[in-house]
């Protein structure tokens, strides 16, 4: 099998970089899921990572030193990320640190940044920072000040602009940490939105089949289903709702795994109708300074890698949100991180996901998670994935590019 | 040695390093590191009394630790309790309940008892998602305020003080079960069950102090894991690599002494750590899983049993 | 409670139990019969997945049929597997623990070697009938389920006339309850359990093309069945293909009931803690020896 290492590629373009600017190199320390469950993502992840690198060391730097990516596998496990992020700012002395990808691995080392005084950039958490209240802690995922409910709120205001107004809805998840905050979220907008749950509960990771759940679902006969889910079990679920056939009238949620290629081609056809969350959609509405090219440039270097070739959700944000840390430290001049956490503050960044401006909180001012509906999907392969009018923005209004097509049962081909 | 001058001089060794490499080491990756090291040195000590020393295989380890870390949590929701009554709360919770499973898995032997604690350890775990107190799937966050106590530098260090403590504390019982006449009776227990039970021995109750001295001890390691970590959430802590980890180490280093464990943990713990900062991730798993397949195939006491067997040529090994 | 849904209930924790059959089979023989705690069983069961879905995607082969094929390989895998750990373990004293370390070690190289060689996403296969469904009355049968049902319930049917109807099924059988007799017979015991052992990786990888079927797979997957492949031989009876059946019906349906009745998040609670309630009384399991 002919299998390139373009991870030893890009080592070798930053060690020419290097070359050509004999400097200390300005060294950005983080831990990364690269094994787990969650491996894929966290992969991507560094590969946008490492591409902002380079990006960056070719225009000669950062501050003028050379950027070196430090990092090490924390195997989505929590109880790794003290010893890596101590070693990483005790033994390694990186001068920066972002964190890892999702809220158990963010989680542990807030409290390490913060007895550090280190500003603090996080990659997809749900709202990790609830507890520690840091003020020098950022987060990329663009849920808005409220994340749970930012994340989620999406979904029924489309819900409601249908006629007539939807008026019950079940909401279902796995019982992990991502999909229990979600749900939280979700019932905030279900109660502001004057809707009656009719089904409420959530499942173990290691469920195999979701008949029984979907089922359980249908009996109730709700309005809205809403689903808050990780990768198997996201695809567990859009099966069997077809293969139950389920009705109701919107169908979808804040489901991981369905952003990436795997699962698009995987269901292919069984996710039209769906309602999904998105961070990112090739429609003419979303028109993201610079995420068109990012995203031809990452797509062949993720083939290679077998990592996820659409890169539709975690890497455009990783790159964004190495691009705001650099912003920052070559406004500020010198690695202070007090008035790097103040520059993040207050001001306006304009990165390959749009603009990005801060709320006191850490989290971003204005929330803008997307919210789709697949359509016309007729196969199984990915170029389709890649073209407008297969995801279909239907919220927040500024990127919208079509209607709700309902109710979900009707248009499922 | 008599007992009390071995826990004497193990308690005093503990203190010793501790406040050594607190005044000396600078860098909080080396308290970080060697906080888990050491956890693991509970741990594997703690399984190997029911393990090793009465011949019970406890697949459930994760079980008693994720005990001893719940009620820390427990306590900390409820009035911020502070970390010594968290642990002497967490070794009671995990105690108990390693003497009702004890009671419990009465008739079953071998690998039948083995699949009981695994079980056991589900149940544990479903328990825990569904409960809403401690957070459920969400997790729980425990965030340590203001100063580290009694002046240490930071946080890791105090903690990894106490953690040496507790090592120091488990390896004094340890040596202390396997030493008296408790220790004797596990180990006719471990060679065979029904004959020392026709010899006299109290069986039923020997096992139970087995468990609850095991479990306790779990519990113990565990109460602290909450502040070592500041978020706790149930995958992480009922984590396979925790059941994996507490029989390995005990299997490399040796498995009939209480110094097994210790050298085991310190061996394979300090490889783990070592390899997840040099080597990929990929490598880290690979090495383990490679190490204990070696292991075991060349050294079938563990590293003791090589020891052992190079001082006393004659005798039964 | 509604008619139409207890029935769809009982049908999926049955599709359900069929496949948890087909994963524990391996288990029931040799951990029932050989005494080897073959904790590494699931990572088999991965490799299977793996092998159907590379050549699903490359070749477009039915993930069954590549099983199929490939069961002569996993087959001599397995009886390379035992002959180690025979020579190195078994012969030098009955000390289970030491092959428990030696799998679980096994378990970690496979996990990590799939991970090397294909990257951690998730893959799964396309295949005709993944996405029908079979409409009778009232009650679904989705073909993603009730395939694979079939292949397990044929593969286990099978093995149960192999070892009770030929000569060395019926060797199997006899190892697990008195070697010596059967020495004394004149069949080499450790042939024996060498040619079941390796039926039981067999089983692996047609269980592990199962999976994959039914559900997407990544090389961690294995972790999270290892209880329930002992389990479900356990609760059932060790040594007992009906047994292995009957355990698997148990939980596949107490599994299914609960997701549809009471809470999803409750099924692993209710099937471990059927398999404890049962090992308090009948420790040696419903239909053990």
């Amino acid at each position: 099998m002919d299998r390139r290492h373009p991870s030893v590629a890009a080592a070798l373009a930053l060690a020419v970089s290097f070359s050509a600017i004999a400097q200390e190199p300005l060294k950005i320390g983080f831990s990364m899921s690269l094994t787990g469950p969650l491996g894929g993502n966290g992969r991507a992840a560094l590969l946008a990572m490492q591409m902002w690198a380079e990006d960056v060391n070719t225009k000669g730097g950062l501050l003028g030193r050379p950027i070196r990516l430090v990092y090490y596998d924390d195997q989505t496990n929590p109880a790794n990320v003290p010893g890596l992020y101590t070693k990483l700012l005790d033994i390694d002395k990186v001068d920066l640190i972002v964190s890892s990808y999702g809220t158990n691995v963010i989680a542990p080392a807030i409290p390490i940044a913060m007895q550090r005084k280190m500003a603090f950039m996080t990659l997809f958490g749900t709202n990790p920072n609830a507890k520690f209240k840091y003020d020098r802690y950022f987060q990329i995922m663009p849920n808005g000040p409220d994340p749970a409910v930012g994340l989620t709120k999406g979904f029924f205001e489309v819900a409601m602009t249908m006629d007539p107004k939807p008026k019950t809805v079940a909401l279902v998840g796995a019982d992990a940490e991502y999909p229990h905050a979600a749900l939280e979220g979700a019932r905030t907008n279900v109660k502001a939105a004057g809707l009656q749950v009719l089904y409420d509960k959530t499942y173990p990771m290691s469920t195999t089949d979701f008949t029984p759940i979907v089922r359980a679902i249908q009996a109730t006969n709700p309005d809205l289903v809403f689903v808050a889910s990780y990768p198997p079990d996201s695809a567990g679920i859009v099966r069997a709702a077809n293969e139950v056939a389920l009705k109701t009238r919107q169908f979808g949620g804040a489901m991981i795994g369905v952003q990436y290629a795997t699962l698009k081609t995987q269901l292919g056809p069984l996710l039209n109708g769906v309602v999904a969350w998105e961070v990112y959609a090739p429609e003419p509405t979303i028109k993201f300074p610079g995420v068109e090219e990012f995203l031809a440039r990452y797509q062949p270097l993720a083939a290679a890698q077998q990592l996820d070739p659409l890169g539709f959700f975690l890497p455009p944000y990783a790159y964004a949100m190495m691009q705001i840390v650099g912003e920052a430290v070559q406004r500020v001049g010198k690695i202070d991180q007090a008035k790097i956490a103040e520059d993040i503050h207050s001001h306006e960044f304009t990165t390959v996901v749009g603009n990005v401006r801060f709320a006191k909180n850490g989290e971003w001012a204005e929330g803008r998670p997307l919210y789709v509906q697949y359509r016309g999907i007729r196969g199984n392969g990915l170029e389709e994935w890649k073209k407008p009018g297969h995801e279909v923005v239907l919220w927040p209004a500024r990127w919208k590019s079509g209607d709700l097509l309902h109710p979900y049962d009707q248009h499922r081909k | 040695m008599k007992t009390s001058s071995f826990t004497a001089i193990a308690l005093c060794t503990a203190l010793l390093v501790a406040g050594t490499t607190s005044a000396l080491v600078t860098n909080d990756y080396f308290f970080s590191a060697s906080y888990t090291v050491l956890q693991f040195v509970v741990l594997a000590t703690a399984w190997n009394i029911l393990g090793g020393f009465t011949g019970y295989v406890n697949f459930g380890s994760a079980a008693f630790f994720a005990l001893g870390a719940y009620s820390s949590i427990v306590l900390d929701k409820l009035f911020e309790a502070p970390i010594t009554l968290s642990i002497l709360s967490g070794t009671a919770v995990a105690a108990l309940v390693g003497l009702g499973m004890g009671y419990l898995t009465l008739r079953l032997r071998g690998v039948f008892f083995a699949i009981a604690t695994l079980a056991f350890a589900e149940v544990l775990f479903t328990f825990v998602v569904n409960w809403d107190y401690v957070g459920g799937a969400r997790g729980a966050y425990v965030v340590l305020q203001g100063r580290p106590p009694l002046g240490f530098r930071s946080f890791v260090q105090f903690l990894f003080a106490i953690m040496a403590l507790m090592a120091a504390g488990a390896v004094a019982i340890a040596r202390f079960v396997q030493t008296s006449t408790l220790g004797l009776g596990l180990a006719a227990i471990r060679d065979d069950e029904v004959a020392a039970e026709c010899s006299g021995v109290p069986t039923l109750r020997l096992k139970l102090v087995s468990t609850t001295v095991s479990g306790g001890l779990m519990g113990m390691a565990g109460a602290m894991f909450p502040y070592f970590l500041s978020y706790v959430e149930p995958h992480g802590v009922f984590s396979l690599s925790y059941a994996v980890n507490s029989i390995a180490m005990p299997l490399i280093g040796g498995m009939y002494d209480w110094a097994g464990p210790v050298i085991g943990a310190l061996l394979l713990g300090g490889l783990q750590q070592a390899l997840q900062v040099n080597v990929s991730a990929d490598w880290n798993l690979f090495l383990v899983g490679a190490l204990l397949v070696v292991f075991v195939t060349v050294a079938p006491h563990g590293i003791m049993g090589w020891t052992l067997r190079r001082n006393r040529r004659a005798g039964p090994t | 409670m509604s008619g139409p849904l207890f029935a769809n209930a009982l049908v999926s924790g049955l599709l359900l139990a069929g496949f948890y059959a087909a994963v524990s089979v391996g288990i029931s023989i040799a951990f029932g019969m050989l005494d080897v705690v073959n904790i590494a069983h699931p990572a088999f069961i991965i490799l299977g997945s793996y092998a159907a879905s590379i050549a699903n995607a490359s070749m477009g082969a039915d993930p069954i049929v590549t099983a199929v094929a490939l069961s002569p390989a996993f087959f001599a895998l397995g009886l390379l597997l035992y002959r180690f750990y025979h020579a190195t373990f078994e012969r030098r004293g009955r000390e289970p623990l030491r092959g428990l370390a030696f799998f679980f070690g096994i378990l970690f190289v496979t996990a990590v070697a799939l991970i090397l060689a294909f990257g951690v996403d998730y893959r799964s296969v396309t295949a005709r009938y993944i996405g029908t469904t079979w409409r009778l009355g009232t009650v679904d049968l989705p073909l993603r389920l009730f395939v694979p049902f079939v292949v397990s319930v044929a593969m286990t049917l099978s093995l149960q006339v192999f070892l009770s109807r030929t000569f060395f099924g019926r060797a199997v059988l006899a190892v697990g309850q008195d070697q010596l007799a059967l020495q004394l017979m004149g069949v080499d015991p450790v042939r024996i359990k060498q040619i079941a052992f390796g039926i039981s990786i067999a089983t692996a990888g047609v269980a592990g093309a199962l999976l994959v079927i039914i559900q997407p797979v990544q090389p961690s997957l294995g972790r999270e069945y290892i209880g329930l492949v002992f389990a479900i031989p356990v609760l059932g009876g060790m040594g007992s293909i009906a047994g292995t059946l009957a355990g698997a019906a148990i939980l596949g349906v107490a599994t299914s009931f609960t997701a549809t009745f009471f809470g999803p998040s409750w099924a692993p609670a209710v099937s471990f803690g059927i398999l404890l309630f049962a090992l308090a009384f009948r420790p040696s399991g419903l239909f053990g020896r």
